[in-house]
C-alpha cells in the first residue's frame, strides 16, 4: 500500500518571532470587525489592506529578492497566512496572486514576465484571477474547449470561462486554453496564458451567488488577442503547470479555517460555564480544529523541505472542509438560533453567512469526490 | 531515535505477533516468550532514566513503541508498563522487571497509601485494572495532602476478581488490605493515571487505525465481485479515502500529544487526542467492517482483533464525549480570544 506521511512539524523561532509582529499589525487593522466580517476573510476585497501587507513584506515572502520577494522560509509565510485567516483579515485582493499566480510565474514564466509582474504582486498592487473552469468542464478540467489559435505575434482566443472569482476586479487572470486539439488526448495541447482583463474581445459578466453577492463571473472571449510573450511556459505544457498550480491552491491553511470566526463567536457566546451539550460541541469542534492545524503544519513542513505534499494536501483539504461545514451544522443543532442576514446578533449573522457559504467549501479548488479519488490513488486503489 | 525505534518494534511485532499468538492470549495464555523479547529489547522502559536501568528516552520514543503495539494488537501490557515505569521514575522509585500495570484507572476510585515507618500500607479496591492478574507489580496512584503519592506493590499482594474488555484483554478488580508497598509523594497531578492513560490509549488507537486502513486497502484490491476488485468501485474508494483521513488525523493528534507530554503540561493536547482519535476509532471500525463484508465479521478473520480493541480503548480512561466536554469547558473558561493563541503555542 502506498501511504501518507504526516510527520510532526515544528515552527522555527524566527517564524514565532514574526507571529508577534503580525498579531500587533492585525490588532490595529482588523480588531473592529465583527464575527460576520471576520468570517469572510479570503473573499473580502481590500486593496489598501493588501498594499499595507506588501509594505510589510508579507506578500511574495519566499520569492527571490530580485523579483521583489523577501527570501523567507515557507514556514514564516505559513505563520503570516494562518494569522491573517484566523483573525479574519481581508486578504482577497492579493491571495490568489501570492498563493498561485506568482509561484507559477516564478517557476514557468519568462524573465520578462517575472520582472514585470512579481514585484508588483509583492507590493500588493496586482490582483489575479484563475481562468480554469468552463461551462462544460468542471471536475473534468482537461476537457476544456476555449481555443487559443496561433496568429501573427500571438493567439486569438474564443470560448468561455466560468466561476472566475474576482475577474471583474483583477488586472490579470492566468487562464488555461487549448492551443492544439489532439484527438483522444485531452491532457495534451493545453497552454497557460497571462490575460489582461481589459483586453478587447473579453466580456466579463457577473454571476451572483446564492447570498446575492457578486464575486465570481463568466468571462467570454470573442477573438481576444493575447500576445505571444504572455504565454506562460511552453506551448502544450499547460496540464503539468496547472497541476502544479492546483497543488499550491490546495495546500494552505485556508482549507480548515473558513468557519473559525463563527466558532470563536459561539465560544464567546457560551458562558464561562457552559452546559454539558455546549461543552461537548465546543470540545468536539476544538479537538478537530487543533488536529487539523497540526496536519496543515505538517504539509507546510513538507513544502519547506522541498517535498511534494499533493496527497497529504488532499487529505487535509478533505478533512478540513468537512470540519468547516460541520461547524455551522453543529452550532445550529446546539444553539437553535435563527441564521440571519444583517439583523439580529452578530453570532446569528455569522451563522447565516457561513451556513450559506458552506456548500462551496467542498467544491472550490477541487470537489470532495475528486480529492477522495486522488487519495484513493495514493492508497494504490486506482 | 524514535524512527529507528519504530523500525525495531515494527520488525519484532511483525515477526512475532501472529494470529495464533493473539488467539491463545484471548484464551488466557500469557505470551511469555514475546514478553521476554520485548523486555530484553529495552522497549518497556523508554521513560525510565538510564541511571535507573531504563532507556532514558523521550515521550516520542514511547509513542513509537505504544503506537506499534496498537498497530499489531500486541496482547500484552506494553503501554501500561511504560506508563508505570514513568510514574515510578517521577517518584524516584526503582522500576522492577516484569510486566507492570497502573491503578486505579477510574477518576472516581480511590485507594489509600498510608506511611508506616519507612514503608507504606495500601488499602482499597480498583476495578478494571488492565492485566491486573498478570502484572508482576502494580503502580498505584493516591492523592494525599503532600501531593500525589505513587506507590509500588507486588502483584500477588491483592485479591483478584478477573474480568475482561471486548478484546478479551484482562480488566480485573484488585483489592488490597494492609498490603506492603513502597511509595513517594510527587508533584504530579492527582488525575495523572487517568490523563496519561488516555494519552497511551490514543496512541494505541492511532496504531489500530493504521492497521484497519492497511487491511482494508489490501482486501479491497484482493476481493473480486462483478468481475473486478471491489477497490475499483468508486464508493469503496471514497470510503477508504475517508478512512485514510481519519487515520491521518488520529496519528497526528496522538503524536502531537506525546510531543506535548515531552514539553510539559499536555492536558489540552491529551483531551484533543482522546476526543479526535476516539471519534476516528468508531468511524474507522465501521468503514473497515463494511469494506470486508461478512468475512470480516467472523472470528476466523483477523480484522476484529483491531476493531474490538478500538471499541474498548476509546471508552477506557474517558470516552470522547467525556473528554470533549472537559475540553469544551476549559476552552469556554479561558475565553474565545484565548483559543487561537493557545493552538499556536502548542
Ligand atoms: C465559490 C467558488 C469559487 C470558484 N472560483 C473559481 C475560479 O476562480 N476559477 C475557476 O476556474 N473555477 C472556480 N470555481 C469552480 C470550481 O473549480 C468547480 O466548481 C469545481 O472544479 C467543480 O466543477 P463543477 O462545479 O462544474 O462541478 P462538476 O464537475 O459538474 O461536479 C458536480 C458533482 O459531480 C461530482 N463529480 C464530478 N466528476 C466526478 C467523478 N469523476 N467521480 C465522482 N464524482 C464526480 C462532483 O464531485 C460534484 O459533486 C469556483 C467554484 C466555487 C464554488
Amino acid at each position: 500500500m502506498a501511504t501518507f506521511r504526516f510527520a510532526l512539524n515544528e515552527l522555527p523561532p524566527e517564524a514565532e518571532g514574526l507571529r508577534a509582529e503580525v498579531r500587533e499589525f492585525l490588532r490595529r487593522e482588523v480588531s473592529g470587525h465583527g464575527a460576520k466580517g471576520r468570517s469572510d476573510s479570503w473573499s473580502r476585497w481590500d486593496p489598501e489592506f493588501s498594499r499595507k501587507m506588501g509594505a510589510r513584506g508579507w506578500i511574495g515572502m519566499t520569492w527571490p529578492k530580485q523579483y521583489g520577494g523577501h527570501e523567507k522560509s515557507a514556514l514564516e509565510r505559513y505563520v503570516v497566512l494562518e494569522e491573517m485567516l484566523s483573525a479574519g483579515a481581508p486578504v482577497s485582493f492579493h491571495w490568489i496572486a501570492d498563493r498561485q499566480s506568482g509561484p507559477l510565474l516564478l517557476r514557468f514564466g519568462t524573465e520578462v514576465q517575472r520582472q514585470r509582474f512579481l514585484p508588483a504582486i509583492a507590493r500588493g498592487e496586482l490582483a489575479f484571477a484563475i481562468g480554469m473552469s468552463e461551462p462544460d468542464s468542471g471536475s473534468d478540467l482537461a476537457s476544456i474547449r476555449t481555443r487559443a489559435e496561433k496568429v501573427d505575434g500571438g493567439y486569438r482566443v474564443n470560448g468561455t470561462k466560468v466561476w472566475t472569482s474576482n475577474a471583474h476586479r483583477s488586472q490579470f487572470l492566468i487562464a488555461l486554453f487549448r492551443t492544439r486539439v489532439v484527438p483522444d488526448k485531452k491532457h495534451e495541447g493545453l497552454s497557460q496564458f497571462l490575460v489582461d482583463t481589459k483586453t478587447p474581445g473579453i466580456t466579463i459578466n457577473p454571476i451572483i451567488d446564492l447570498t446575492g453577492e457578486h464575486h465570481f463571473n463568466e468571462v467570454v472571449f470573442q477573438d481576444a488577442f493575447v500576445p505571444e510573450d504572455m504565454r506562460v511556459g511552453e506551448e502544450g505544457n499547460g496540464w503539468r503547470q496547472v497541476s502544479t498550480e492546483l497543488a499550491y491552491e490546495r495546500s494552505g491553511p485556508e482549507r480548515y479555517l473558513s468557519s473559525f470566526a463563527l466558532l470563536r463567536a459561539a465560544i464567546a457566546d457560551a458562558s464561562k460555564e457552559p452546559g454539558e451539550r455546549a461543552a461537548v460541541t465546543i470540545g468536539h469542534l476544538v479537538a478537530e480544529m487543533a488536529t487539523l492545524r497540526q496536519m496543515s503544519l505538517s504539509v507546510a513542513g513538507m513544502l519547506q523541505a522541498g517535498e511534494n505534499p499533493n496527497l497529504e494536501a488532499a487529505v487535509v483539504k478533505d478533512v478540513g472542509t468537512t470540519f468547516e461545514q460541520e461547524v455551522p451544522e453543529a452550532l445550529h443543532a446546539l444553539l437553535g438560533l435563527e441564521p440571519r442576514i444583517d439583523t439580529g446578533s452578530d453570532l446569528g449573522q455569522a451563522l447565516g453567512f457561513v451556513m450559506q457559504k458552506a456548500p462551496s467549501f467542498s467544491l472550490r479548488g477541487g470537489t470532495r469526490e475528486i480529492l477522495r479519488g486522488i487519495i484513493a490513488r495514493g492508497l494504490g486503489l486506482r | 531515535m524514535s524512527t529507528l525505534l519504530g523500525d525495531v518494534v515494527t520488525r519484532l511485532f511483525t515477526d512475532r505477533v501472529s494470529k495464533e499468538l493473539i488467539e491463545s492470549a484471548e484464551k488466557g495464555a500469557w505470551p511469555a516468550a514475546l514478553w521476554r523479547e520485548i523486555e530484553e529489547g529495552g522497549l518497556t522502559m523508554p521513560l525510565v532514566p538510564e541511571a535507573r536501568g531504563g532507556a532514558g528516552g523521550t515521550w516520542l520514543d514511547a509513542y513509537a513503541v505504544i503506537h506499534a503495539a496498537g498497530r499489531h494488537a500486541v496482547p500484552l501490557p506494553v503501554a501500561e508498563t511504560i506508563l508505570a515505569g514513568w510514574l515510578l521514575s517521577r517518584a524516584g522509585l526503582d522500576v522492577p522487571e516484569g510486566p507492570l500495570t497502573i491503578a486505579p484507572v477510574h477518576l472516581d476510585e480511590r485507594v489509600r497509601l498510608t506511611p508506616v515507618g519507612s514503608r507504606w500500607r495500601l488499602d482499597g479496591t480498583a476495578t478494571r485494572v488492565p492485566w491486573g492478574r498478570d502484572a508482576g507489580h502494580v503502580v498505584v496512584v493516591a492523592p494525599s495532602d503532600a501531593g500525589t503519592v505513587i506507590g509500588l506493590v507486588a502483584g500477588n499482594g491483592a485479591t483478584v476478581i478477573t474480568d475482561r474488555n471486548l478484546a478479551l484483554e484482562p480488566r480485573d478488580t484488585l483489592t488490597w488490605s494492609d498490603a506492603e508497598a513502597v511509595a513517594a509523594a510527587t508533584d504530579l497531578p492527582a488525575d495523572v493515571a487517568w490523563r496519561y492513560g488516555a494519552l497511551v490509549r490514543a496512541a494505541q488507537m492511532a496504531g489500530g487505525l493504521e492497521s484497519l486502513l492497511a487491511q482494508s486497502v489490501r482486501y479491497a484490491t484482493e476481493r473480486k465481485q462483478f468481475g473486478k476488485a471491489i477497490g475499483s468501485f468508486q464508493v469503496i474508494q471514497q470510503n477508504l479515502a475517508l478512512l485514510a483521513g481519519h487515520t491521518a488525523a488520529a496519528g497526528m493528534a496522538a503524536a502531537h500529544a506525546f510531543r506535548c507530554a515531552e514539553r510539559g503540561d499536555a492536558w489540552f493536547d491529551i483531551a484533543v487526542a482522546k476526543t479526535r482519535v476516539g471519534e476516528a476509532a468508531g468511524l474507522g471500525a465501521g468503514i473497515a467492517h463494511q469494506t470486508h463484508g461478512a468475512i470480516g465479521f467472523t472470528y476466523e478473520h483477523s480484522l476484529h482483533f483491531t476493531t474490538r480493541r478500538l471499541w474498548s480503548w476509546r471508552a477506557e480512561f474517558g470516552g470522547e464525549g467525556w473528554w470533549a466536554a472537559e475540553l469544551g469547558r476549559s476552552v469556554a473558561r479561558d475565553g474565545a480570544e484565548a483559543l487561537w493563541p493557545k493552538l499556536t503555542a502548542r
